[in-house]
């Protein structure tokens, strides 16, 4: 896992191999070393495997080698073939135990219990909410066959949840987790579909006559905006998640598209080229005048909000080359600063805790998916393809 | 020519069978009817009880199951897409550069089409809109669907009934020619048009 960037003060935390985390043929502890340390919040001191959660340990012996937390921990395999993770997590300076935890999982849920320990440890140890039990969706293009993956945020477990001779384009995470919102080509024209990811189930949402495109789920998971062409090339509409009768929420003779909810769902950014080149607005759900958002440069594209309502991500084309950009709402300072010193951006999307973005880019002639701080200062490569990588979309908390 | 209209038939004929009741292209838009939902035996990707004898029984929280539109045997659809197969070129209609105006040389062929779906009164045709690369995919899709229906619109305007058109937009997902360079580029900035 590739890290680059200087990050604010690390704390430093002792970690070892789970006791018989072998049998098990996950590394649980490499995993949760990896997430802490791709967090840019923690320092991982390894020690020597020996250790467990019951285990009686010299705290100030690792206080002593530089840790200011100690986790140690056990894999277990039960008679129904289902393991018990358990770990214990100390604190070194203050000499005491601050949390322990038991999971009984499958085993295919192994690799998200390492994960859902290292948000444990991340929560305790700054009081923020980590995400590495998140899941991350992008779309891949080899030759002509495109398909929509899902995988962890240290780009490990992926699976395939689409695979199509036809082009697949903006997916969208449900707020529950479980379900895509995204555009198939699979019919000879833009198509909005929603499948659960678990079952494989799926529906048509939007097929209207014309190109049906960037879908963008409500908060409270009902509803979607959508992009169609049936009044216009493009206008936004609101539509049930389970389709139905849209209802057109932009009036304009312009392209108005990539809606995305505010997350109080009271308003709708869009990107709309009203003004002559495509610009970032906002909306009221119920209507009314756009307001306009972005003001720097002449062409500003794929918004992305914070989760807290009080940053916007977004694509900028400077001369050939498009770049990430981010920009303070609500506080009537319009200027967007860059964050990434690469020409080929595209696609951001927040994290749920609101601290990263993940976006597409280009570096050397290869795909790559890229998380980002919100300052631009420590940057993690996800993943890497000599395929075609593109559109990743970072879920939601959920699991 | 007899290709595409057979591949296009086949895929959409093979989706109405599977997602019955769906919005057909040439009703009016509006009113539609709830999709159906299509279920699809899922093929698990989960390692869930493998090995030595388990007995754990429930859905990992992991499981992800894939959908394969390619194992349906919808080839002839697939054949139909295919990036790279330019049609002849009397079907196609090029631009210039963020614009989706129709220029003049390209009148002669709109008048040939719309001849012919007078003459057919059962003809439908789509015309299907493309941008080069540069760009957000989603505005290059509305850029397209602009494209396209300039096209659909100058052939209403030579009497064909809006009703046998659809204008769909492919965005720059369909390149015509791979390359990045304006020799590529010219040549993916175009809208063509099908027999449906």
């Amino acid at each position: 896992m590739e890290i680059s960037g200087v990050g604010a003060t690390q704390i430093p935390v002792a970690l070892g191999r789970f006791r018989d985390e072998a049998t098990s043929s996950v590394a649980l502890a490499a995993i949760i070393k990896a997430d802490l340390e791709r967090s840019g919040a923690f320092r991982i001191i390894d020690t020597a495997p020996g250790l467990d959660e019951r285990s009686t340990v010299d705290l100030p012996a690792f206080r002593s080698r530089g840790a200011d937390a100690l986790v140690a921990g056990s894999v277990a395999r039960l008679a129904d073939g289902r393991f018990d993770v358990r770990y214990k997590l100390w604190d070194a300076v203050r000499g005491e135990p601050l949390l322990g935890q038991s999971k009984v999982v499958l085993q295919a849920d192994l690799r998200l219990a390492a994960h859902r320990v290292a948000d444990e440890i991340h929560e305790k140890l700054t009081g923020e909410r980590g995400v590495f039990a998140t899941r991350i969706a992008y779309v891949l293009r080899t030759g002509k066959r495109f398909s929509l993956h899902i995988t962890d945020p240290d780009g490990e477990g992926g699976q395939v949840a689409l695979a199509s001779a036809e082009p697949i384009i903006s997916p969208a995470w449900a707020p529950d987790g479980r379900r895509l919102a995204y555009v198939s080509f699979e019919t000879q024209k833009a198509v909005v579909w929603v499948q659960d990811l678990t079952t494989g189930e799926r529906r048509m949402v939007a097929n209207f006559k014309g190109s049906n495109s960037a879908p963008a789920w409500s908060p409270d998971g009902q509803r979607l905006a959508v992009t169609l062409s049936q009044d216009g090339p493009a206008q936004l509409y609101v539509i049930s998640a389970q389709g139905g009768t849209p209802t057109r929420l932009t009036r304009s003779s312009a392209i108005d598209t990539e809606a995305t909810f505010s997350p109080d769902g009271r308003q709708v950014y869009f990107v709309s080229d009203r003004g002559g080149g495509p610009q970032i607005y906002r909306v009221g759900i119920d209507g009314g005048n756009p307001e306009r958002v972005t003001f720097s440069g002449d062409y500003n594209i794929s918004p992305s909000v914070s989760p807290d309502g009080k940053t916007l991500a977004f694509i900028t084309r400077r001369g050939a080359g498009f770049r990430l950009m981010v920009q303070d709402l609500g506080s009537g300072n319009t200027a967007a600063n860059a964050i990434t010193d690469t020409q080929d951006d595209e696609s951001p999307s927040f994290a749920p805790n609101g601290r990263m973005i993940v976006y597409a880019t280009r570096t050397q002639g290869v795909d790559v998916l890229m998380t980002t701080t919100l300052d631009g200062k420590i940057k993690t490569r996800l993943l890497s393809s000599g395929a075609d990588m593109r559109e990743p979309a970072w879920g939601p908390f959920a699991r | 020519m007899k290709r595409n209209l057979s591949a296009v038939m086949l895929a959409v004929a093979a989706t109405l069978v599977l997602v019955a009741g769906c919005e057909s292209p040439s009703k009016v838009a509006g009113g539609a009817s709830l999709a159906p939902v299509e279920t699809r035996t899922p093929v698990s990707t989960a390692a869930a009880g493998a090995g030595t004898g388990a007995t754990a029984s429930g859905t990992p929280q992991s499981g992800v199951s894939t959908v394969d539109l390619t194992a349906r045997s919808l080839a002839g659809g697939a054949a139909a897409g295919t990036a790279l197969m330019a049609a002849p070129a009397q079907r196609i209609v090029y631009f210039d550069y963020d614009s989706f105006t129709i220029k003049d040389e390209f009148q002669g062929l709109l008048d040939g089409h719309a001849k012919a779906l007078s003459r057919a009164a059962a003809k439908r045709m789509v015309v299907e809109g493309h941008t080069d690369e540069r760009g957000g995919r989603e505005y290059n899709l509305a850029l397209g669907q602009k494209r396209a229906e300039a096209v659909a619109k100058s052939l209403a305007l030579l009497g064909v009934p809006e009703s046998r058109i659809e204008a769909v937009s492919f965005g720059e997902e369909r390149p015509a020619v791979a390359g990045a360079d304006e020799s590529a580029w010219s040549r993916n900035r175009r809208a063509e048009l099908k027999d449906r």
